[in-house]
C-alpha cells in the first residue's frame, strides 16, 4: 500500500504509551516510520526504511490516546512524536497536533531539524509546544561522517525556532571519542547561548543497546568498538557546557 | 465498660460492645505530611537485626530450615517462652521456644507433616506419628475420605490445582487489635453472650456446630493468656501504652501463627490503630519518635520471622517461604478524612531502617486522595526496594467500608466481620484444552471429563469452540466446588481456626466467601483471539488427540488495550463466576473469584500442553492477570488498561498485576520517576484497576543475583501478589521472572 492519504494516515513503526524520557511528564510517544539520516550510532535502525512500518489512521490514533489522558494530563505530560524522523510525515502530523491542541493535550517532537523552513512545517510548528531537537554535531565535516548529511540545516532549524519563540530541549548523543571533545562542546556552548528559547540541555549516553537490530537486518555496525559513554564522561560533557 | 487503660481516647459506641472502627475514627490523628519526621533505627535495633542476619545466614546454610521441634504438635499455649536476644528485644514472642525453630501443625495432615519434616533431614516423633495416623484423624485424611472420582481426576490432571486439601487454607485474619484495646477477659465475656443467645430450644446440627465452635474460641483466648504470661505479660486487660499495644496485638497474631499453618496468615490493618496508641504516648512525653520507630522497628522484625514447615512441593507452588503477612496501610476513611498516619509512615520505613524484606507483606491501599507526601514517600521506597504492592482503595471502600484488610494477596475483607474459604484455582487453558479434545488431556489422553465430542475439523471454528468451552466451564465449575465444599467442611470440623475465629464477631454476623480462582486468563484469551481472528489449524497426533496449533496470521493480543481481545478475558471472568454461582457452597458462603497465580503461573504452564495463541508446553503462564510475556508491545500503560478492564464486580476476590520496570524506563532523575510513578499509580487506579506489584530494577542486577545469592540476601522482589527473597526462588521462577517482567523499552 504505496498509495494512500498523508493527511490521515501516518507510517509508524510503534507505540509506548508510557513515555517517561521524551519531555516532561508521562508521554504518549509514537515512533514514526522512516528516516533518511544515516546516523552510525542510530538506535533504531528497524525506523530508517520509509516503505516499512503500519499504516495509522488519524481517528485510530486519537482514539487510542484518549484512553491514556488519565495517566498524561495529571502529570504534565504530552505526545511526543519521535523515529524515525517525525517530519518526513509533515501533513500528517499538521493534522494530528491540531487536533491534539483542540483536545488540550500538549505537543511535542523528537528531530533532527535537518529540513528547509517549509510552509508545512511553519503551520506544524504553531501546534508544537515542545521541540527535542537532537544536534547531531556542531562540526560539520564531523557531522557529515557521522550521520551523512551537513548540519547547516539542522542549524538554521534551531535558529528559526528561536526566532519563532518555540521552547526546544537540546539533545546531543555522547560518543565518547566521536562527539565529546572539549573543543566541539564549547562550540555548542557558544551557539546555544544564541538561542533564546532553550529551556534544557539533555545529554544521551552513547548505548550499544540497539546494536542487535543493526545484526537483525544483517547491517554492519561501524561504531563497533566504540566504548559506551560512562557518567564520568557525561559529567565531563556537562561540566564543559556549563549545565 | 470501663478501664483506666482507656484514659484520654475519646468516648464512643467502642466502649458499649466490640467496635475496634468506631474507636479509631474517634481516636486516630491523620497525618497528611512529609517523611521527614521519621528517626533512624536506634542501635539497640541495628544490634538485633544484625543477630537476626546471621540467624537468616545459618538458616539458609542449613539448606533453607535451621530446626523443627517434630514432637510437640503446635498450638497456642504449646511452647515455652523463647528469644533471640532478651536484653535488646522490645516486643518478645515466638513461635517455638527458639528463632526460627519450625513447629510441626499435624492436624492439617501428618504425612505432609512427615514429608516436610523429611526434605530437610528429620523425622517425626514416632509417638506423634502413632497418635495421628492411630488415632487423631486429620484435616487432610477427612477430605480425601470423601473426595470423589471425578474430583481426584481434575485433581492429578492439574485441572483444578494448588487446592488446600494438604495444606492450612489460611486467608482469615484475627482482628488482633482487640487483644490490645479490650484485653483478653472482655472477648471472653463476649464470646459467652453469645454461647447464651445460641442456647435454643431447637438444637439442630447448625446451633450444635456453632455452640462447640464458640466453646472452642473461649478455650483459645484462655490459652493465649496463659502463653503471653510464660512471657511475663497479663494480657486480661487492656494495653496501657503503645509498646503494650504492639506487644498484646503480636501476641494476638503470635498465638494464631501457633495454631495455624495457614498458607496465608495476615495480620490486617494495624499500624492507624497503633497510631492512637503512639500519639497519646508522644504527646504525654512518655516516648521519642526514636522509641516510636524501635518499638515498630522490633514488631516487624518478629513478623519477618515468622516461618511454617513445608513440603518442597508445596514451596514450587508457592515460592520463598511466604506466610502473607500482609499489613493493609492507609487508605482513606469514608468520612473524606485519611487513614494515613505518621504510624503508616513507620511501618513503611523498617524497609529502610531494617532494609528490604518480602514479610510483612506491606500493601498501601491506594487512593487518588491520598496526601500526596504519603504518595510520594510510598513510591520512593517502591523505586528503592520493590517490597510494596498497591491496592485500589476507592474501589474496595465502596462495598468493604474503610476497617478493611487484605489477607495474602488481593483478598479484602472486613476485619472480624469476614472470612474466605480459599479455593485456590482452575486452570481454565487446560479446560479449553479438554473442549478441543471432547474432555481428554491433552498430554496424557486420559479422559478427564465426561466423554463428549471434540472438535473434529482441521481448522478451528470460533463459534464451535466456545459452545464447547462453555461446556466444559460447565462441567469445571461443578467439580470445583464440589472439592471445596469437601475440604472446608474438613477444615471447619478437624483444623479449625478457633483464635483467629475468636477475634471475630459472633457468627450470625460473619460473612463467608468462597474464593475460586482462575488460572491462565491470558493464554485462554490470546488462543481464543487467535481462533476467531486468525486461522487456527488443530495438529492431532495418531490417536486423534489435538497436541499442537498452528496459528496463520496475526491476531490482537491480550494486553495492549485493544478491546477485541480485552473483551474475551471480560467476558470469560464473568462466565465463569456464573458457572459457580448455580451450586451450593458449604456454609452458604457468597461466591467470589480471584485473578491470581502467585507463583504458580510456572507449575500450572509445566502442566499444560500446547495452547492455540502459539504458546508451548511447558512454557509458564503469565502470572496473575499478567499478560503473556512479549506478547504486550504497546507498552506499560496499555498492559495497565487492559488489567484495569477485567471487572472487579465479578472478580472480588482480587485481580492481581505484576508490573516491573527498569529505573531508568521510569524517568531520569529520582525525583521525576516519583512523580511518573504516583501519576502512573493514580491514571490506573482512576481506571478501577485492582491491584499492582512496583518493581523497580535492572535486569543485570537479578542476574548478578541469579550467580552471586550470598551477595543479595535481602534482595527482595514483588511477583504475583507477594514479595519474595529472590534468591529464595528456584532456578526456574528465577528465570521467568527475569524473562517476563522488565519493561525495558530501547
Amino acid at each position: 500500500m504505496l498509495e494512500y492519504d498523508r493527511n490521515k494516515y501516518a507510517r509508524i513503526h510503534s507505540i509506548e504509551s508510557f513515555g517517561t524520557v521524551d519531555g516532561p511528564g508521562i508521554r504518549f510517544v509514537i515512533f514514526m516510520q522512516g528516516c533518511a539520516l544515516k546516523c552510525k550510532y542510530c538506535h533504531n535502525r528497524d525506523t530508517w526504511d520509509t516503505n516499512a512500518g503500519t499504516l495509522i489512521s488519524l481517528d485510530e490514533l486519537l482514539d487510542k490516546i484518549e484512553r491514556y489522558k488519565s495517566y498524561i494530563l495529571p502529570s504534565g505530560g504530552g505526545v511526543t512524536v519521535t523515529g524515525g524522523e517525525p517530519l518526513l510525515q509533515p501533513k500528517f502530523l499538521i493534522n494530528f497536533f491540531n487536533e491534539l491542541k483542540k483536545r488540550k493535550i500538549p505537543t511535542a517532537i523528537d528531530t533532527s531539524g535537518m529540513f528547509d523552513i517549509t510552509d508545512d512545517i511553519k503551520e506544524l510548528l504553531k501546534f508544537t509546544d515542545l521541540v527535542l531537537l537532537d544536534i547531531k554535531h556542531i562540526n560539520d565535516e564531523k557531522c557529515k561522517d557521522l550521520v551523512g548529511f551537513s548540519n547547516k540545516k539542522e542549524l538554521n532549524f534551531a535558529r528559526y525556532l528561536s526566532d519563532n519563540n518555540i521552547p526546544v530541549w537540546i539533545r546531543q548523543v555522547i560518543i565518547p571519542g566521536i562527539t565529546d571533545s572539549k573543543e566541539d562542546l564549547l562550540e555548542l556552548k557558544k551557539f546555544l547561548s544564541t538561542l533564546n528559547n532553550v529551556k534544557k540541555v539533555e545529554l544521551i549516553p552513547y548505548h550499544e543497546l540497539g546494536k542487535f537490530k543493526w545484526e537483525n537486518l544483517e547491517l554492519k555496525y561501524e561504531l563497533d568498538g566504540i566504548p559506551t559513554a560512562t557518567s564520568e564522561d557525561i559529567s565531563k560533557a556537562k561540566k564543559i557546557l556549563g549545565i | 465498660m470501663d478501664f483506666k487503660e482507656w484514659k484520654n481516647f475519646k468516648d464512643g459506641s467502642w466502649k458499649k460492645e466490640i467496635n475496634v472502627r468506631d474507636f479509631i475514627q474517634r481516636n486516630y490523628t491523620p497525618y497528611e505530611g512529609d517523611d521527614s519526621f521519621l528517626a533512624d533505627a536506634t542501635d539497640r535495633t541495628k544490634k538485633l537485626w544484625d543477630d537476626v542476619l546471621e540467624l537468616y545466614k545459618k538458616e539458609r546454610e542449613n539448606g533453607g530450615v535451621l530446626d523443627a521441634d517434630t514432637k510437640t504438635p503446635s498450638a497456642v499455649n504449646a511452647y515455652e517462652a523463647g528469644y533471640i536476644d532478651k536484653d535488646l528485644e522490645q516486643i518478645v514472642g515466638l513461635q517455638t521456644d527458639a528463632p526460627l525453630k519450625r513447629a510441626i501443625m499435624p492436624a492439617g495432615g501428618i504425612r505432609i507433616v512427615e514429608k516436610s519434616a523429611e526434605s530437610y533431614g528429620f523425622k517425626v516423633d514416632p509417638e506423634t506419628d502413632y497418635i495421628y495416623k492411630n488415632l487423631r484423624k486429620t484435616h487432610n485424611d477427612g477430605v480425601f475420605s470423601v473426595y470423589t472420582p471425578d474430583i481426584r481426576a481434575a485433581r492429578s490432571s492439574h485441572l483444578i490445582t494448588g487446592l488446600p486439601d494438604g495444606y492450612g487454607r489460611g486467608r482469615i485474619i484475627g482482628d488482633y487489635r482487640r487483644v490490645a484495646l479490650y484485653g483478653v477477659d472482655a472477648l471472653i465475656e463476649e464470646k459467652k453472650d453469645e454461647l447464651n443467645v445460641l442456647n435454643v430450644d431447637e438444637f439442630t446440627e447448625k446451633v450444635i456446630r456453632e455452640r462447640e465452635e464458640v466453646s472452642d474460641q473461649i478455650k483459645a483466648l484462655n490459652d493465649l493468656k496463659a502463653m503471653a504470661a510464660k512471657y511475663g505479660f497479663d494480657i486480661s486487660v487492656p494495653a496501657k501504652n503503645a509498646k503494650e499495644a504492639v506487644q498484646w496485638l503480636y501476641f494476638g497474631y503470635l498465638g494464631a501463627i501457633k495454631d495455624q499453618n495457614g498458607a496465608a496468615m495476615s495480620i490486617g490493618r494495624t499500624s492507624t490503630f497503633l497510631d492512637i496508641y503512639f500519639e497519646r504516648d508522644l504527646a504525654e512525653g512518655i516516648i521519642t519518635e526514636e522509641e516510636a520507630q524501635e518499638i515498630m522497628d522490633h514488631f516487624v522484625m518478629k513478623l519477618r520471622l515468622v516461618r511454617f514447615l513445608r513440603a518442597p512441593e508445596y514451596n514450587a507452588l508457592f515460592s520463598g517461604d511466604p506466610v502473607w503477612v500482609t499489613e493493609s496501610i492507609g487508605g482513606m476513611g469514608i468520612d473524606g478524612r485519611t487513614l494515613v498516619t505518621k504510624n503508616s509512615f513507620r511501618v513503611l520505613h523498617t524497609l529502610t531502617t531494617l532494609g528490604p524484606a518480602p514479610e510483612p507483606n506491606l500493601t498501601v491501599l491506594w487512593s487518588t486522595r491520598l496526601p500526596d507526601g504519603f504518595k510520594r514517600f510510598a513510591t520512593k521506597l517502591s523505586i528503592k526496594t520493590s517490597s510494596i504492592q498497591y491496592e485500589n482503595d476507592d474501589l474496595m471502600r465502596i462495598t468493604l467500608g474503610d476497617d478493611y484488610g487484605i489477607a495474602c494477596c488481593v483478598s479484602a475483607m472486613r476485619i472480624g466481620k469476614q472470612m474466605q474459604f480459599f479455593g485456590a484455582r482452575a486452570n481454565l487453558a487446560k479446560a479449553l484444552l479438554y473442549a478441543i479434545n471432547g474432555g481428554r488431556d491433552e498430554l496424557s489422553g486420559k479422559q478427564v471429563a465426561p466423554k463428549f465430542e471434540g472438535i473434529t475439523s482441521e481448522y478451528l471454528d470460533y463459534d464451535e469452540v466456545m459452545e464447547k468451552y462453555d461446556f466444559m466451564m460447565e462441567y469445571v465449575a461443578k467439580i470445583y466446588i464440589k472439592a471445596l465444599n469437601a475440604i472446608h467442611y474438613m477444615h471447619d470440623k478437624y483444623s479449625y481456626e478457633a483464635l483467629e475465629m475468636a477475634l471475630h464477631d459472633r457468627e450470625e454476623d460473619i460473612l463467608r466467601t468462597m474464593a475460586c480462582g482462575i488460572a491462565g486468563i491470558s493464554v485462554v484469551a490470546d488462543s481464543l483471539s487467535a481462533i476467531k481472528y486468525a486461522k487456527v489449524k488443530a495438529i492431532r497426533n495418531d490417536d486423534g488427540l489435538v497436541v499442537d496449533y498452528q496459528v496463520e496470521g496475526d491476531f490482537p493480543k491480550y494486553g495492549n488495550d485493544d478491546d477485541r481481545v480485552d473483551q474475551i478475558a471480560v467476558d470469560l471472568v464473568k462466565t465463569f463466576l456464573n458457572k459457580l454461582q448455580k451450586h451450593y457452597t458449604y456454609r452458604d458462603s457468597k461466591h467470589t473469584l480471584s485473578i491470581l497465580t502467585i507463583t504458580s503461573n510456572v507449575v500450572y504452564g509445566k502442566n499444560t500442553g500446547n495452547t492455540p495463541d502459539g504458546r508451548r508446553s511447558g512454557e509458564p503462564f503469565g502470572p496473575g492477570a499478567n499478560p503473556l510475556h512479549g506478547r504486550d508491545t504497546n507498552g506499560s500503560l496499555a498492559v495497565l488498561n487492559t488489567i484495569a478492564k477485567l471487572p472487579y464486580e465479578y472478580a472480588e476476590d482480587g485481580i492481581s498485576y505484576t508490573f516491573a520496570i527498569t529505573p531508568a524506563a521510569l524517568g531520569k532523575e529520582e525525583d521525576i520517576r516519583i512523580t511518573n510513578l504516583v501519576n502512573m499509580l493514580d491514571g490506573y487506579f482512576e481506571k478501577t484497576g485492582h491491584h499492582i506489584n512496583v518493581n523497580v530494577f535492572d535486569r543485570s542486577l537479578l542476574e548478578d543475583a541469579m550467580e552471586h545469592p550470598e551477595k543479595y540476601p535481602q534482595l527482595t522482589i514483588r511477583v504475583s501478589g507477594y514479595a519474595v527473597n529472590f534468591i529464595k526462588l528456584t532456578r526456574e521462577q528465577q528465570l521467568d521472572v527475569i524473562n517476563r517482567t522488565i519493561q525495558d523499552r530501547i
